[in-house]
């Protein structure tokens, strides 16, 4: 069945509808389904060989899809070639023609589009001015730091104005401190432009920090589709918990009810309350997740306390994250800000989380709603 | 740069380059030297010489239009062959870059196999294809196509065949290796800016391959100008070029100053040829460097 792919009644920009993307028997993307909202920044994120790269190289025209059906703006485009498709393209390997010029490279768009030539230095010139390096026309991509080389790219694959801007890990040959900047840059371009963007990554904080909505994906399937917030704070499956931000989950079984409210017995020993989108039944097994950063130490710890003992502490500033053995064999990692004194490594120390302040997942590792 | 370190201790260096450097002085560089001293001998008679300085061979050289004629045409086979195998080289360079089959290594090895046949009985086997009894001539002949047999042996096309069968492989490889080292990325940008596979090839995969195929030119026309044996075989002696005139002096006349003479204009066109070429090639080298 076909899914519902409409926003708000209105065409979605780009669509994908169940596609599936095969290599002789390897599947790489099975029943692959997203709309993306006209002017909306969508990442998929996911570990190395997931299928995100993939799926974009599918819209781009870069790989056969097997089945299902691709369009953008209304327009199917799955079994046109990639020349006719109208995208934009931003590669990793920045991808910048080495014997032309910056003009060269970025007007190469323009060029195969019949634009007149005095339209061709201006929307140049334009390009290069919101990617803030105007007047490197006459310069080579090797006279360019891998950050500017970037930027080109970046001002290539927009000056023609396609109709989706694909991003392949586009940050990722950067350095730390490239990254950061290039990361509120794209986004702010993108903004500004209104363009339709998806973009690829593996990196979490890079998803978390410039996404509208986040494809995360695991073995060629969707785990979750959702904004920031939900696949940070309500974690459809095991597999998005650990992945964005490596939450704390702790094995238990459900030993007494009280409306929303439950008590778990963890595997660890300990008993914990929490509250449950729906009343659970005594003796499920349940998973409970928890984020490092919902876990107060010591005095603030104030309800669900268990006693653990440090195991190491890594002093962030304002901020620490310790490893506590809670017992049981089961370490719990808290993110917290330090208020007083940092906990020594074999330090005891207590831990503790809201009963709302969590996640749980049932058996098969999917979210209890 | 890390201070104190180098990649090796420049003793042991010298110690493992040293044989190469002395076979080459011994056997190129003192050689040439004497050959460039025979220059200036007076030749008296068939194989007699005498060691007074003279300037009689290169004025002879100079002004004997007979030299230069030979000297040009030998430029032009090698230009024209060079070319040929340009042509004629790229599309199987391309062919196997571009190609999904997975045993690459196995189209790779088919270039190199006809090295494992002598030159000289490669070129042999042209006389039973274009001789006068040989395969085409015979077939034309039975089908009744033609009443005597074709000239084709011993012509300059014979002679720029031969060397074209003897220079594609070099080509082939220097082309293909240059292909290689294109980024295919590069083609998929150019491909989603609105470029067909055609467009993409002009405006990224042929100017990128440029400096192979350069290489493969210069590499081809140097070796079918100094080339020997294939004139000898395949080409009449109005076919001969610089290398068979340069035999003749020496083992058919016994002028040893000429033929040094002969030698050593041969050795500096051709050098210079190769020095210029490659100095304005290193332009495109340096564009090539910027794809990696």
């Amino acid at each position: 069945m076909a899914p519902d792919l409409t926003v708000n009644g209105e065409e979605p920009a780009v669509k994908f509808s169940n596609i599936e993307i095969a290599y002789g028997k390897f599947v790489a993307v099975r029943d692959f389904s997203l709309a993306m909202r006209k002017g909306s920044f969508v990442t998929l994120l996911g570990p190395s060989g997931c299928g995100k790269t993939t799926i974009l190289r599918s819209i781009a025209g870069l790989v056969d899809i097997s089945s299902g059906e691709i369009s953008i703006g209304g327009r199917r485009v799955d079994d046109i070639p990639i020349y006719k498709r109208n995208i934009g393209l931003v590669f990793q390997s920045y991808a910048l023609f080495p014997h032309k010029n910056v003009f060269d490279n970025v007007a190469f768009g323009l060029k195969y589009r019949n634009v007149p030539k005095a339209d061709i230095a201006r929307k140049v010139s334009k390009a290069l001015e919101m990617v803030r390096l105007p007047g490197s026309e006459k310069k080579l991509p090797s006279q360019l730091s891998g950050g500017q080389q970037q930027r080109i790219a970046l001002a290539r694959a927009i000056v023609f104005e396609p109709e989706v801007l694909l991003l392949d890990e586009p940050l990722s040959a950067l350095d730390a401190n490239m990254r950061e900047e290039m990361r509120v840059e794209i986004k702010k371009i993108q903004k500004q432009t209104g363009i339709t963007a998806l973009f690829v990554t593996h990196d979490q904080e890079e998803a978390l920090s410039m996404s509208d909505q986040i494809v995360v994906m695991n073995a060629g399937a969707v785990e979750q589709i959702g904004t920031p917030e939900q696949v940070y704070e309500t974690p459809a499956t095991a597999f998005v918990a650990d992945f964005l931000g490596k939450a704390n989950m702790l094995a238990g079984t459900v030993s007494a009810v009280d409306g929303l409210r439950a008590k778990i017995s963890l595997a660890a020993g300990q008993t914990v309350t929490v509250i449950s989108p729906k009343a659970l039944v005594p003796g499920t097994p349940v998973t409970v997740v928890v984020r490092p950063q919902k876990l107060p130490v010591g005095s603030a710890a104030t309800t669900n306390r268990l006693a653990g003992r440090v195991v190491s502490t890594s002093y962030l500033g304002g901020s620490a994250i310790y490893e506590i053995d809670i017992g049981g064999r089961t370490t719990i990692r808290a993110n917290t800000q330090i208020n007083g004194r940092v906990a020594r490594e074999g330090e005891a120390i207590d831990v503790g989380f809201d009963p709302a302040g969590c996640v749980l997942l049932d058996e098969s590792g999917r979210r209890i709603s | 740069m890390t201070k104190g370190w180098t990649l090796y201790d420049s003793r042991l260096a010298w110690t493992l380059v040293a044989p190469v450097l002395l076979l080459l002085v011994f056997f190129l560089v003192l050689p040439i030297a004497v050959m460039a001293v025979y220059t200036f001998f007076t030749f008296v008679t068939a194989g007699v010489e005498a060691t007074t300085l003279t300037l009689a061979n290169w004025q002879e050289f100079f002004t004997d239009s007979y030299y230069h004629g030979f000297l040009f045409k030998t430029l032009r086979v090698g230009a024209v062959t060079a070319l040929i195998c340009g042509v004629l080289g790229y599309f199987p360079a391309y062919f196997i870059w571009a190609t999904t089959f997975k045993h690459k290594w196995l189209l790779l090895l088919l270039l190199i196999v006809p090295f494992w046949i002598s030159f000289t009985i490669r070129t042999f086997s042209w006389i039973h294809i274009l001789g006068e009894q040989g395969i085409i001539n015979v077939t034309l002949l039975k089908l009744g196509l033609i009443h005597e047999p074709l000239q084709m042996l011993y012509t300059e096309g014979a002679v720029i065949m031969g060397l074209l069968h003897f220079l594609l492989p070099y080509m082939i490889l220097n082309v293909y290796v240059s292909l290689e080292s294109i980024d295919r990325t590069l083609i998929a940008a150019a491909r989603s800016m609105g470029c067909t596979s055609a467009q993409a090839f002009r405006e990224v995969t042929l100017p990128l391959s440029l400096p192979g195929l350069g290489a493969g030119l210069l590499l081809c026309f140097v070796l079918a100008a100094g080339s020997y044996v294939t004139p000898q075989l395949l080409g009449s002696g109005r076919d001969a070029l610089f290398g068979n005139l340069i035999y003749d002096t020496i083992m058919g006349q016994l002028n040893w100053p000429m033929g040094a003479t002969l030698s050593i204009v041969l050795f500096v066109v051709l050098g210079c040829f190769a020095a210029v070429y490659t100095r304005y090639m290193g332009m495109s080298q340096i564009v090539k460097g910027l794809s990696g």
